[in-house]
């Protein structure tokens, strides 16, 4: 016993020295980052990971990078578009390590991601939303999907389920972004009956459970027999929806649990693709693009598995429109469109591809969709 | 126009769905502080209380499958937050409302943190009760699908006014709030009564907070309560203390609320904004217009600190 607690002198300063060499490693910035193959990456959400909506589609993204040796992933849920952002970059990279950063939403990019790029130099940061300009740090890159395509599938699919011919469509604020996604449902649908209509309630914000579910209940009073979204958590929408017994497709992630009677197939996001084909790139000192987009081709958007009522026509026409929007052969806003004020938005001959500046500031509602950007 | 569809009827049938269907909560948290108040105490804390309440009656009705027990238990919850409220509020010198503040931020925290695992689950919820079975229109059918928690609030309405008006604990309640010098010179102790009211109100919103979760909308998120146990304490001052004005504020704001989404529904597109503020501009205008400068607020209490 007595040997135990005698403490030699040597072993005393041998682990003082390794005490001091551990210091002297985690204080430097990259002293993990370095190690031959491996990457700490950090993923920031602004909302709850496990919400049925835009943060589970990245949490499922971020799942699909935890897979792979050598990557080490930090997450950080309910991070404000405020500076508190500018924090938890901070943190991840001089606390985690993080060479690599996924500020996943929209309202991160400017001046936030922005700032800490100039700051930090040898980190790589990929955020969602599409904004990257000429000119802006080298290390700052953004990403999107053309979501709008497996939209204008759900459209065809919603245009076979309607029996009153009147779909609706839940959707948060008038930005392009939401305007071209009800716009490619709405031409979806009508490819399949010119008289279907889309009817837009728009809630103000994007999470507001309450107004959800009156929205949805709205719609249900008037008819409408199917109904989408276009909201952070389409939970309540498709919950809502299922106990009015009406039909949904889906949005972001895969909400088909929710309602197993009426979800008939969902726009997602494709993220566990996309992601590790970044880390591998990242890992291989490859350079990214500052923009990346894509969508069903690409890979970086795909469409729910049918549910089991929809019926055979529509998944014929569906999944034939889907092989050529995976072949790239197919236009969805192709000329001649009207908007619902009877104005031509786009002229008979001309045809914009996915990827067509033009759509970017989209800022009208196409014939067919009830409702109005202001 | 089809069959399926009942054209502009929808907007004042949505009106009134949505008086019934969204004012449950406001209803129960300011009957709750209407009786914390009338005591002579303000609890601000409530919001916290009410997110508090959404989120452990999910959890409950999650692991148990009895949505009751968890109305039961965020009822429970409420009592806790009350007393804790109460219990800090009993020190000399504590300002109840920054108290308020500081247990509403305690509420909507701790929610969020321990409703992590809860926001993917779906819990069961509570029944309805069908009172539209002699209406052939589906949609009258599902306006009048009515939860049993909105007819009891209704029902406390005027059994708290009564109650108020004419038993001992009224009396009590009132002597506190108006004096606590004659409370005590009577033998009452205002610090026993408070802790009393505010735990009742703390049960109040705590089940408020349940139905949110457990019935309309019907899941748990972290966005669900959205200030509204923070309203429903303004609809009690507008409501001048009175049980049943309770009851009318709580059914006007959740009328107005809907009155967005419905006119949207009918194809009345322009001005949105405007119509989803409509709950707030008709407090404001109510305020506005009941308001005097030569007359102090009928009914309001007088330890009241707001009102002091």
């Amino acid at each position: 016993m007595s040997n135990k607690l005698e403490i030699s002198r040597r072993s005393l300063l041998l682990s003082g020295a390794v005490g001091a060499a551990g210091l002297a490693v985690s204080s430097l910035p990259f002293g993990r980052a370095l190690a031959a193959g491996s990457l700490s990456v950090g993923f920031i959400y602004v909302g709850p990971r496990d919400d049925y909506g835009y943060n589970q589609a990245h949490a499922q993204g971020a799942a699909a990078l935890k897979k792979l040796p050598g990557v080490k992933v930090t997450e950080e849920e309910r991070v404000p578009e405020t500076v508190d952002v500018e924090k938890t970059m901070e943190s991840m990279i001089n606390l985690d390590g993080a060479k690599l950063i996924f500020p996943t939403s929209f309202g991160y990019f400017d001046p936030y991601v922005l700032k800490l790029a100039k700051k930090y130099p040898d980190v790589t940061f990929m955020h969602c939303g599409g904004l990257w300009k000429e000119g802006e740090p080298d290390n700052a890159h953004s990403y999107f999907g053309y979501i709008d395509e497996a939209e204008y599938l759900s459209g065809i699919v919603a245009g076979h389920a309607t029996k009153s011919k009147k779909l609706g469509f839940i959707a948060a604020k008038p930005i392009p972004q939401v305007l071209r996604n009800i716009n490619a449902f709405t031409l979806g649908a009508r490819s399949v009956d010119p008289s279907i209509t889309t009817q837009v309630i728009f809630t103000g914000d994007w999470s507001m459970p309450v107004k959800e579910a009156e929205a949805t209940n709205s719609m249900a009073d008037q008819g409408i027999d199917v109904v989408t979204c276009h909201v952070d958590s389409p939970k309540v929408v498709v919950e809502t929806a299922e106990k009015r017994g009406m039909f949904t497709t889906g949005y972001h992630a895969n909400q088909a649990a929710l309602a197993p009677k009426g979800y008939l197939t969902g726009a997602e996001w494709n993220w566990e693709v996309l992601y590790p084909s970044f880390v591998a790139d990242v890992l291989a000192g490859k350079t990214i693009p500052h923009l990346v987009r894509g969508g069903l081709k690409e890979k970086i958007v795909k469409t729910s598995p049918y549910g089991a009522m929809v019926g055979a026509a529509a998944r014929k026409q569906a999944d034939a429109v889907k092989a050529q929007l995976e072949a790239g052969t197919f236009v969805i806003f192709k000329g001649p469109i009207k908007d619902n004020k009877g104005n031509t938005v786009i002229a008979a001959s001309v045809s914009q591809g996915q990827t067509d500046i033009a759509l970017e500031s989209m800022s009208y509602l196409v014939e067919g969709v009830i409702g109005s950007t202001s | 126009m089809d069959e399926t569809s009942i054209g502009w009827w929808g907007v004042p049938l949505a009106i009134f769905a949505g008086a019934i269907r969204i004012s449950t909560p406001f209803l129960f948290v300011s009957l709750g502080e209407m009786v914390t108040e009338k005591s002579g105490r303000i609890n601000l804390g409530l919001e916290g209380t009410l997110i508090m309440g959404a989120m452990s009656g999910y959890g409950i009705a999650y692991l148990t499958g009895s949505p009751w027990l968890g109305v039961l238990v965020a009822g429970l919850v409420g009592i806790a937050f009350g007393m804790l409220h109460a219990g800090i509020c009993s020190l000399p010198k504590v300002n109840d409302i920054a108290v308020g503040i500081a247990l509403m931020l305690l509420g909507t925290g701790l929610a969020f943190y321990l409703g992590k695992p809860l926001v993917q689950p779906q819990a069961p919820n509570l029944p309805s009760i069908n009172f539209g079975w002699w209406s052939d229109l589906q949609q009258v059918q599902s306006a009048l699908k009515i939860n049993a928690l909105f007819i009891i609030g209704v029902v406390l309405a005027p059994v708290f006014l009564w109650a108020l008006r004419n038993t001992r604990w009224g009396l009590i309640l009132r002597i506190v709030g108006d004096s606590s010098d004659a409370a005590r010179a009577m033998g009452y102790s205002p610090l026993a009564v408070r802790l009393a009211a505010t735990a009742f109100g703390g049960f109040m919103a705590g089940v408020g907070g349940s139905f949110l979760s457990l019935y309309y909308p019907g899941s748990w998120n972290e966005g669900l309560s959205s200030g509204q146990g923070i309203t429903a304490v303004a609809l009690v001052i507008f409501a001048r203390w009175n049980p049943m004005n309770c009851l009318w504020a709580s059914l006007l704001f959740g009328g107005a609320s809907a009155l967005g989404p419905a006119l949207q529904s009918v194809g009345v597109t322009q001005g949105y904004y405007l119509f989803n503020a409509a709950p707030y501009v008709l407090t404001l205008l109510i305020l506005v217009l009941s308001s005097s400068s030569h007359r102090h607020i009928a009914g309001a209490p007088g330890e009241l600190s707001v009102t002091r």
